[in-house]
Order: structure tokens, then sequence, then C-alpha cells
């Protein structure tokens, strides 16, 4: 729960629905606005916070996408229940992608998740259990000093 | 805040209804004592709410043609959208004439100045290869929402200036080469379709001082112009179809020569498409072209014309033009060399929501999702607010207060009722006249239950 010192959140995510697809991010987008960070910071948290949303409608069966302010730093975290992910160097690499044909036509599946996010995040831990699931955790620092 | 809206509220017009509020793409305006208020820090003069408003409350500020007596010289600078306002047999040499006979001196079209930006888009794409999409900046609303809305995006802006300013530029160089005329006493008027132009002129983006000193509204020269359409003054076209195309959606892309693009109009439209950019979607389109109005300049509130008649005429005009001449010939006649297109500085202009201090906003982000959920949640707007979530977070600032919801208000009226009503029942001892010994019943009697009703 929200405590003074911080400010939480969590949102439900469906796997393969395209109809809700986004809205999480959508939401901690305007969140994250309603606080006046610098807008850069907003913009690198909301990429983020799509990504991995994206990431579980495309990949997962169901899923949950967290964020947590505090004075220090934005924490987005993306847990589903799915397949896992084989070999993360490779997901890692830009334009590497399991996502089927058809999802790619739809324009997603790019491959551009996960490099996309480590580009903006300030850390990014990945745990993954192949068919069980994954969790993405992602830190964008808001102060500079001390890291 | 020392900014200037051409967007403004006629108070003996406005009713206070609402058709404003849920309109405006920056939920700008509430309904305080009876009146749709504009909160200035907000509107980005795109004049949806003029469009919303039924009861004409919402108007353009802008100039009166009679100022053309304040300067020795004068020019008239007509947006390439003017041209769609008339029948496609009426070309630009008959527009133009008429336009002269207004009063003024010369008339320069702003669809020259196109020519010129496009030329220049073209370059600034080429040149700057780290940033996609680009965004164009030659709708003033959509330069201001990304300033407002997206603040993070200000860096995809194209920061060229306009058409607008630099025709006006060019025509005030070549009015002083030709008469020798003092520049101060020349006055450039342009003829706008919207009021987002009329503040790019008042209140320039970057704060520098704009060379347009006067701006009308297209629709009050419209019935003189019409009565002037007599003479054929093919001498006055000055510029080609490439730059008169850019009056509706669509034609500046095409001018820029950038392929791979995304045309989007109607401010709504351009918000949704900014929303893409902003969670880095869209990285593989190279330009985006975003007009505030619908159907672009042709939609603007102060032209006249259907917009759907607007955008055929327009068509079918540039269809029939000659084939075009190149652009550095034509300058060259006008004794134009290079022209080079002055850079603008885009700055964020970020609405400050809740609170400037983290931990004071996150504490009133929180007291606004739960006075949210007390709120009905039909956003009615009869608060004042655009939506019930509005009009949370306009509690927590202290610019509304709960009651301003009439469900809420409603709700409270009834628990006094129910108070009041409880009260009155009570009956001191010595006045009762029921039997001893049936004390609990009196109790039961006397209370009516606040959730029950009974």
């Amino acid at each position: 729960m929200t405590s003074t010192n911080s400010y939480d959140l969590s949102l439900p995510v469906k796997g393969r629905c395209f109809v809700t697809a986004g809205q999480a991010a959508s939401k901690i987008k305007r969140t994250l606005e309603t606080f006046n960070l610098p807008p850069k910071l907003v913009r690198c948290a909301a990429i983020c916070a799509y990504e991995a949303e994206m990431n579980i409608v495309t990949h997962a069966c169901r899923g949950q996408v967290g964020l947590r302010v505090t004075e220090k730093a934005i924490r987005i975290v993306a847990e589903d229940e799915g397949p896992g992910i084989q070999d993360v160097d490779l997901a890692m690499k830009e334009g590497y992608s399991t996502a089927s044909q058809e999802i790619r036509e739809m324009g997603f599946g790019a491959g551009m998740g996960l490099p996309n996010i480590k580009r903006c995040a300030d850390e990014l831990i990945i745990d993954t259990y192949p068919n069980k699931g994954t969790r993405v955790e992602i830190i964008i620092h808001l102060q500079t000093n001390g890291g | 805040m020392n900014y200037f809206h051409s967007v403004r509220l006629d108070r003996d017009k406005c009713k206070g209804c609402v058709n404003c509020i849920k309109q405006c793409p920056v939920e700008a305006i509430r309904v305080r004592h009876g009146k749709a208020e504009i909160m200035e820090d907000r509107c980005i003069d795109c004049g949806e709410c003029i469009r919303a408003c039924p009861n004409y409350a919402k108007y353009v500020e802008r100039d009166h043609i009679d100022d053309l007596n304040h300067f020795a010289y004068t020019i008239a600078l007509p947006a390439p959208s003017l041209y769609g306002q008339f029948p496609d047999h009426i070309g630009p040499g008959r527009v133009l004439a008429a336009i002269k006979e207004l009063g003024f001196d010369d008339v320069w079209e702003v669809a020259l100045g196109a020519e010129i930006v496009s030329q220049a888009v073209g370059e600034y794409f080429k040149s700057n290869r780290q940033i996609r999409p680009l965004i164009s900046s030659a709708c003033p609303a959509v330069v201001r929402l990304v300033q407002v809305r997206f603040p993070a995006l200000v860096d995809h802006i194209i920061p060229l200036e306009s058409p607008m300013h630099v025709t006006a530029e060019l025509a005030r160089q070549a009015a002083v080469a030709k008469t020798g005329i003092d520049p101060n006493k020349i006055g450039i008027f342009f003829f706008s379709p919207c009021p987002a132009k009329v503040t790019a002129v008042k209140s320039p983006v970057g704060g520098s001082r704009s060379p347009v000193d006067r701006v009308l509204a297209v629709a009050d020269v419209y019935g003189d112009l019409l009565h002037n359409l007599r003479q054929e003054r093919p001498d006055l076209a000055r510029a080609d179809k490439t730059g008169i195309a850019w009056g509706s959606s669509g034609g500046e892309q095409a001018a820029s020569g950038i392929g791979n693009s995304l045309i989007v109009d109607g401010i709504h439209n351009v918000l949704s498409v900014l929303e893409e950019i902003e969670l880095g979607r869209l990285a593989d389109i190279d330009f985006i072209e975003a007009q505030a109005c619908p159907g672009g300049c042709i939609g603007g509130i102060l032209n006249v014309t259907n917009r759907f008649v607007a955008k055929v005429q327009l068509q079918h005009l540039v269809r029939d033009l000659p084939p075009e001449r190149p652009l550095a010939e034509r300058l060259q006649q006008l004794g134009v060399d290079k022209i080079q297109v002055p850079q603008i500085v885009v700055e964020p202009r970020p609405i400050v929501h809740l609170d400037r201090d983290l931990k004071k906003a996150m504490q009133k982000l929180q007291q606004a999702n739960e006075l949210e959920e007390q709120l009905p949640g039909l956003d009615c707007g009869s608060c004042g607010a655009p939506t019930c979530r509005a009009l949370a977070e306009d509690i927590v600032v202290g610019k509304a207060v709960e009651t301003d919801c009439i469900f809420v208000l409603r709700e409270r009226i009834m628990d006094l009722a129910l108070g009041t009503y409880n009260l009155a029942r009570t009956v001191p001892p010595a006045m009762d006249k029921r039997k001893a010994g049936m004390k609990e019943e009196r109790d039961a009697a006397k209370r009516i239950d606040p959730d029950s009703g009974t």
C-alpha cells in the first residue's frame, strides 16, 4: 500500500488482449505526470512501462505491472505467468523476437522491447523461469547524486 | 502569467453550460460563478471551445482592418487555405486582386513562405537523424499542446519559423527595397484561419517579436472580398501549387518530400498520436504532419466555407494551376537570393499538477483517488469540471469543494434532513403521553435510520 513516503499502483494486464493493451502504461504515465517530475524521466518510465506491458500482452497469459514512486526513484515491476524467456542475452539483442508472425504483422514483437527498456532504465533486473513466468524490474533514479 | 491568449470568453453570452469544458483537449476550462473560465496556463488557443459553444460566447480576439490607417504602407498576407474559401474557378489572380482592393498596397501569399519552409524542413530532416519522428511546427496549437501536455517531446518539433513569419520578413524587405520607406511604417496584416495563429503573432513561441503587425480573421473580410472579385491580376501571384496545397491536411507533407510520414488532423486525434510517440512508438516514422483543425487549416474556425467544400475547391485549384516554376527562379525574380529560415526555441511549459513537492504531490494524488471513489463517476460537468477525476484533483489543490458535486450535495442534504427530522421527533419526557414501560419502542419510533431510510 501507499505510505506517506511512496506512491504505489498495481495494474492487471491480460495476455493476448489488444483491447486493453497499453492501458496500464497510460495510467502509469498519467500518474507520473501529476508529480511534476522531469518530463524526460517521465517519458523514460512511460516507455519502460509500455514495453513491459506489451511483453506481457504479446507473450504471456496474464500478469501485472506495478509502480512505486519514492523521492529517490521510479520502480516498475512487471510480473507474468507465461513461457519465460529462453535466452535472456538473446532477448536483449535489438530485433530478436520470438513473437509469432501474426503478432509481428500487427506491428508488435519487433524485438525492441527489452532493448528499449534497457536504454531508458538505470537498472534492469530480469528473473525468468521457463514455462512459469518472468519478472522484470526497472528502476529509474530521480536523484542523480549517490545514485 | 504574462501570456497572450486569443481565445476569450464573452461573459454576457456565456450561460454556464458545460459544452466547452467537455471538448477542451487540455481540460483548461472550469465553470465558475456561472461562467466558463479559461485557465490561462493550460489553454493552447486551439479554438475547440469556440466550436463547442452553442451560445457563441467564446470568441477570437483579433485586429480590425481599420488599422490600415496606422501605417504608411500596408501588405496583406493571405494564408494558403484562403483560396479554398472560393469556388475553384476563382484563381489566385482574382482573390489577390480582391484582397488588394480592401486597401492594401501589396499582397504576399503565405503559400510562398510555405514553399521556402518546406525546403528547409527537408534539409533539417536530412541533417538531423537523431530524433524520430520529427513533428512539424506549422500548427501553433500543436506546438503549444506539445509544450504543455508533452513537454518531453519538444525536441521532436522541427524548430523552424512558420511560413507566415518567413513571408512577413520577405514582404517587408521587398517593400523597403522598392519604396525606401521606413520598415517601422510598414504594416503587415495576416489573414488568419484560426485563433492559434493570432496567438502565434501576439505571443510567439520563444518570446521573440513577430514580424506580423496585425491579424485579421478571414471571416471578417470575406464579405468584402466576395464583392471585390472582379479583376484578374495574375501578376500578384507569387506562390505555386506546392505552397498553396499547405492549406489542407497532407499538403505540408507532400511539399516536404519526406515520404515516410504520418498525417493527422483534429486536435483530439493529434493528442492520441502524441500519446503514442510519448510511449516510444512511431520511432520508425520520419515525419508527423499534425494540425489541430479537422482537415487542416481549411477547417479553421475563422474560415467561412464548409471544410469539405473548401477541401475540394482547393484540390481542384491546385490541380488546374499551370505547371510549377522552380522556387529558386521565382525568388530570384523577386530579388531574393538565398533565404535562411530562422530557427525557433521550443521550450517545455508543463502544467503544474497537484504540487511541486513530490511528497506532497503523492499525498494529494492519494487523496484525489479516494475522493474520486466518493464521486458518482458520471462526468456530468455540473460541478464545473469536465470529469469527476478533474473535480477530485481540483478539490485537493483547493480550487473546489466536495459539495460542488450535486450528488454529494444531495447526500449531505439528505443526511441533514434526516438529522433534523430525528431531532424534531424527540419529545420531552414531560410531554410524552405514551404509556410507561414502552421506552424501547418509543426510542425506536423516534429515529429514522439514515442508511435504510426507515
